[in-house]
């Protein structure tokens, strides 16, 4: 029964992602379009699944929540503090950084969402991935003590995503 | 009647809040004076700022007609290709030298952008 679940649908949490992207493009909730986007949610991972050859072991849907809340917030926070670095401190006194981050996370869908959240919070952007995907590099905008920033990156968005995708 | 008053306010502090957000990200592209910092305005301006603009947009609808879930998707879609984009114009930079060459990985031999292939070697010295 799993196995052939597994089979119909390799990547579940996909074909969960575009059966509720598909209800909400309709803009309204009806039983035939729900019906229809899960069709489309398993063709679609079906089609494609020569460009997604390894499968993450395992995912949890709870911890991924949780963790987008933290994101959201740190999101709301940062954009505030970034603002008023942009409005008050003159250029000449602005403290660009490169830091680097030793990652010990292995999957590239995992790495991929910590530099996107890397991203989205504000002051920081990941630039590059080294040649062997083990550090990452990451440009921040304004900081007087680099290590810290690091620290804070991987205590707060890597030790979850570890958790997500352990 | 008081939800539509409540809704018009709410929507015109999220509308205030959006757009002060996106005045802040271009003063930001304004004022710093190289590349990389330069870039740090855009990612503010793709959040928050878009974030309360299209909060308000919901809003309005929810109060004043059916309700749309739209919004969500378009927020949902900004937040996945908004880092693509800042990554790329970092990638730019990094390889056209244009900013302070990063410090070399501890692990591994250099960064990604910056390795570059045996035959193109000449081209990227030109």
């Amino acid at each position: 029964m799993i196995k052939s679940l597994r089979w119909l649908m390799p990547h579940p949490f996909l074909t969960l992602l575009l059966a509720v992207v598909w209800t909400l493009l309709q803009n309204s909730v009806s039983a035939g379009m729900v019906v229809f986007g899960i069709i489309l949610g398993i063709l679609i991972p079906w089609a494609t699944a020569v460009w997604w050859p390894d499968t993450p072991r395992s995912f949890h849907l709870t911890k991924m929540m949780k963790y987008a809340v933290v994101v959201i917030w740190d999101i709301m926070v940062a954009n505030v503090q970034v603002a008023w670095i942009v409005l008050t401190v003159p250029n000449a006194k602005l403290r660009p950084a490169w830091i680097v981050v030793p990652l010990e996370l292995k999957q590239p869908e995992a790495i991929t969402m910590l530099a996107g959240t890397i991203t989205l919070t504000p002051g920081t952007v990941s630039a590059d991935l080294s040649d062997a995907g083990h550090s990452l590099l990451v440009h921040v905008l304004h900081t007087d003590d680099p290590d810290a920033v690091r620290d804070e990156i991987k205590d707060r968005y890597e030790r979850r995503l570890k958790e997500i995708f352990a | 009647m008081i939800w539509q008053i409540i809704g018009m306010y709410a929507v015109g502090l999220a509308l205030l809040i959006g757009a002060g957000f996106a005045l802040v990200g271009a003063i930001g592209l304004m004022k710093f004076n190289d590349s990389m910092t330069r870039l740090h305005a855009p990612t503010k301006v793709g959040t928050v700022g878009i974030g309360s603009l299209l909060l308000a947009s919901m809003i309005h609808s929810y109060v004043y007609a059916e309700g749309s879930m739209h919004e969500l998707l378009i927020m949902a879609f900004l937040f996945v290709t908004a880092p693509i984009s800042a990554n790329f114009i970092a990638k730019v930079n990094i390889h056209k030298r244009s900013c302070d060459t990063p410090p070399s990985p501890p692990r591994d031999d250099t960064w990604s952008t910056l390795n570059v292939p045996e035959a193109d070697r000449e081209v990227a010295a030109e």
